[in-house]
């Protein structure tokens, strides 16, 4: 085994040719991700929301950017930005940044249909409270629906963004340096250690994914509404009741 | 303060609300009562606009609730809603569930608007309450917080739709109390329920509701000693 094929390799693993030279490997591929998932937040908020309206011209064309997305390979919408985006905005244009577009148009719409589902498990009566207590939709949505959707759609969320971390490595494809091309440069130029690098890279998008999973589980526990003080009360109580 | 005019509704052909016509004087408290399915929820959620009507009109305090030009929010903001399942905001604080409508809606600042809170909260009993989530209170704490919530925007009208009819029988009582001083102080008050001790000590007027109907109407006297339909007497005889 050549292990040490990996562990001379590993700043360029985790930070590509930095700081010497542009960032990439883990480090440009968490960027990626990070990245794609804040802008997808929005996107989803916003089309989530839009597929939610009551008026069809906002409905409808939420409803097909959806649509169209979700039945898209990814991959292809890699390729599409990466070819049409420079001649959208008239200019050369890197392709970490036409596959950031990519990854957030993409997740965008997983997200949307989140939000969407997000919503629609708050009660009618939420609304309906906020409402008759002279809110406007707007308000209602903002204090009082999303904050809790928001909270049940932790871990959909952070699924989708496990599933971006991983499909960082798609960029690859383009040239991105992210982390599997990295992974992929260095196996070219050693030519011994194929197995060990591989290995090694899966382990770490292993690592980085589950970590992320657990704070999303610690996260879930945190904010279930001090549900768990009522549950704790009543057991109190019953032992109380029992002893007398 | 209330005049309903003559309204139908429909829920796709179902025709649930077929012409009430109805007058609800400045503090008058009426009881609506009346079998599962009859129209009640859906009559007084007519009345803040929770739901449309398809035929006729309602005016509270001289405002016609469904015209295209009444500014909606500021008139459900004069009529506070009870549900029977509390619909509390589960995500924040007792204090903030009945502080938010008032600091939001009428842009009140939040020292005032909490100072308010506390003081309703107080009123109906559970001022040391106020900085627990709502799961944290039993079903009892749970309904009178929706009160003091319902209270906050200084309404003139109140509406309760079953507020009792989800709670633990030994619950009832503490709510149904708070419902009696806020009858004593004066409010507007319809409250579609089954309890026909409260309909005794405070109503004015008993609605009695049957297929989308006001099938009968009257004072509690009147309404318990002698009812003049078969299907009210009915009712009254599996209630009581
Ligand atoms: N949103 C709705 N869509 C269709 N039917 C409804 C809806 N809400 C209520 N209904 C129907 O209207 C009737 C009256 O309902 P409701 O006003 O809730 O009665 P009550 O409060 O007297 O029990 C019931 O038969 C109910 O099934
Ligand atoms: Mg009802």
């Amino acid at each position: 085994m050549h292990w040490e094929v990996v562990w001379n390799n590993m700043d360029y693993f985790l930070l590509g040719r930095y700081p010497a030279g542009p960032l990439g490997g883990l480090a440009l591929s968490i960027l990626l991700a990070l990245g794609g998932i804040f802008l997808a937040f929005w996107i989803g908020i916003i089309f989530g929301l839009l597929r939610l309206s009551k008026r069809w011209y906002l409905r409808i064309p939420s409803i097909i950017y959806i649509e169209i997305i979700r039945g898209t390979p990814l991959l292809l919408l890699i390729f599409w930005f990466y070819f049409l985006a420079p001649v959208i905005f008239h200019r050369p244009m890197p392709e970490a940044r036409t596959t950031l577009m990519a990854f957030a148009v993409f997740t965008g719409a997983y997200v949307a249909e989140i939000v969407r589902a997000g919503i629609l498990s708050i009660p009618k009566g939420q609304m309906e409270a906020a409402r008759s207590s002279g809110l406007n939709h707007r308000q209602a949505m903002t204090y009082i629906v999303l904050p809790q959707a928001l909270r049940n759609m932790i871990p959909s969320f952070v699924n989708q963004f496990v599933s971006l971390t991983k499909d960082t490595s798609l960029a690859y494809i383009i040239g991105v340096q992210e982390l599997t091309r990295a992974a992929t440069q260095v196996n070219n130029r050693s030519l011994t250690a194929p197995a060990e690098i591989f290995f090694a890279i899966a382990v770490i998008y292993f690592i980085i994914c589950f970590s992320l999973t657990q704070t999303s589980r610690w996260l879930e526990k945190r904010l279930s509404y001090r549900t768990a003080g009522k549950i704790h009360q009543k057991a109190i109580e019953l032992l109380d009741d029992s002893l007398e | 303060m209330i005049r309903v005019e003559g309204i139908h509704k429909w829920f796709d052909d179902f025709h649930v609300l077929q012409g009430i016509t109805e007058h609800i004087t400045p503090g008058e408290v009426v009881v609506v009562c009346g079998p599962s399915g009859s129209g009640k929820s859906t009559f007084i959620r007519c009345i803040n606009r929770l739901e449309d009507v398809q035929e006729g009109k309602i005016f509270v305090e001289g405002k016609d609730v469904y015209s295209s030009d009444v500014d909606i929010n500021q008139l459900r903001a004069d009529v506070g809603m009870v549900f029977q399942q509390f619909n509390l905001y589960p995500h924040i604080t007792v204090l903030k569930n009945v502080s938010l409508a008032p600091i939001k809606v009428k842009k009140m600042s939040k020292i005032e608007a909490e100072e308010i809170a506390l003081a309703l909260l107080d009123k109906v009993g559970i001022y040391d309450q106020a900085h627990k989530y709502p799961a944290e209170l039993s079903g009892g704490q749970q309904q009178r917080v929706a009160i003091a919530r319902g209270l906050a925007m200084q309404p003139k009208i109140m509406l309760f739709d079953e507020p009792t009819s989800a709670l633990d029988p030994e619950m009832i009582n503490e709510v149904l109390k708070s419902m009696i001083d806020l009858a004593k102080d004066g409010m507007t008050m319809i409250v579609v329920t089954h309890e026909m001790g409260f309909a005794r000590e405070v109503a004015k007027r008993i609605f009695f509701m049957d297929y989308g109907k006001i099938l009968e109407k009257g004072t509690p006297e009147h309404f318990f000693k002698n009812p003049q339909h078969e299907r009210t007497k009915l009712f009254l005889r599996e209630i009581l």
